[in-house]
């Protein structure tokens, strides 16, 4: 049902950049006579261990991307990033840092 | 959700040179950068590897030009003249082609919905940013030199000048004047090369504005809309002939896409 994911994870001097495409529709309130359905939860983890834990909103576009930095992080380390909607449904997307 | 919003605005911080520049050259530069046009590619890999149709077999030995199942670059020498169906073809009216003599799907199935929405993109539009990204970076390259080339080069310049319809619109009637512009978005005058070539060279394209992936021959029968137009027929000669017209304008441009509009 969901549709597709796109990461990328790159080393970048002491950082490591990441990238996150997702498809979804993230219709908002008004648009659905309220029956909204967006991401709620957003969650990455690094290596299996929660590196971040966010929420948002309708105001988020649909087919949102992310980009952010981490903190460290070595050449191989697993990334996964997952998201939750307010219906349930769920999807993820794991990377390897390059 | 304090790391992204945190790393948000420290982006921001990090171009402050960007921001001197005028707010719509700024909101096009941060469309670029949340462009989701991979989420396109990824599923027109999928379309294009499918197997159906009644000979239940999938695209990947259509020739788009380049031979059999070639992709590198064949979007950068589209539109182009097929000895095989002896007429010059552009991306859509190629893949229809192959839908229908690979997979043995008639014209009526494969063209029902050839532009999707929102919620719902279609095929030829996912098989379209899957195809031309393979061209990224290839100067664009359009069959010039066969007498039927010739000939849909000039057939396309003549729609391009020909006013009709209710309104008597050309195309030329936006797209031909310097300075004109619909609300925000200047109106390009498209049969000069220079304003031409950057246009061209990146459709097909992700339209930020309703969250559609749009292909070219979308946005010839959106203008004809526009203009009031009887709505032309998908892959037929004058369509093809328009397309080439403003790519053969356009040739040279190293194509930029699939990219992100307005």
């Amino acid at each position: 049902m969901a549709g597709p994911m796109k990461m990328r994870a790159t080393l970048n001097g002491g950082f490591t950049d990441v990238r996150v495409l997702m498809t979804h529709p993230m219709a908002t309130e008004q648009q659905t006579k309220g029956k909204p359905h967006f991401i709620q939860n957003l969650t990455v983890k690094l290596n299996g261990k929660i590196v971040i834990e966010g929420e948002i909103s309708q105001a988020v576009s649909r087919n949102p991307v992310f980009s952010f930095r981490l903190n460290g992080g070595a050449k191989g380390d697993k990334i996964e990033v997952s998201w939750l909607d307010n219906k349930g449904d769920t999807n993820k997307t794991e990377t390897a840092v390059a | 959700m304090r790391t992204v919003i945190g790393s948000a605005a420290l982006a921001l911080a990090f171009a402050p040179a960007l921001a001197q520049q005028s707010p719509y050259a700024e909101y096009q530069r941060m469309a670029r950068e949340s462009a989701p046009v991979e989420l396109f590619e990824l599923a027109g890999e999928e379309a294009w590897k499918k197997k159906q149709g009644p000979k239940n077999v999938s695209l990947e030995q259509c020739d788009l030009g380049q031979g059999p199942g070639v992709l590198k670059g064949a979007y950068a020498s589209l539109p182009r003249y097929f000895k095989d169906t002896d007429r010059v073809m552009d991306l859509e009216t190629r893949l229809l082609h192959c839908m229908m003599t690979l997979q043995g799907r008639s014209r009526e199935e494969a063209t029902k919905r050839v532009f999707g929405n929102a919620d719902n993109a279609s095929e030829m539009e996912v098989l379209s940013a899957y195809i031309a990204g393979h061209s990224h970076g290839m100067p664009m390259r359009p069959g010039t030199s066969h007498a039927k080339e010739k000939a849909a080069y000039q057939l396309g310049q003549k729609l391009f000048f020909h006013r009709a319809g209710s309104w008597d619109f050309s195309c030329a009637s936006c797209h031909g004047e310097e300075d004109k512009r619909i609300r925000m978005s200047g109106l390009p005058v498209l049969y000069k090369p220079q304003v031409a070539r950057p246009l061209i060279a990146t459709w097909p394209a992700y339209r930020v504005s309703n969250s559609q992936f749009k292909t070219m021959q979308w946005r010839m029968n959106d203008c004809y809309r526009q203009m009031r137009m009887p709505e032309p027929m998908f892959g037929s000669e004058a369509m093809v002939s328009l397309v080439h017209f403003l790519t053969v304008t356009a040739q040279g441009e190293p194509y930029r896409g699939p990219a992100i509009k307005r």
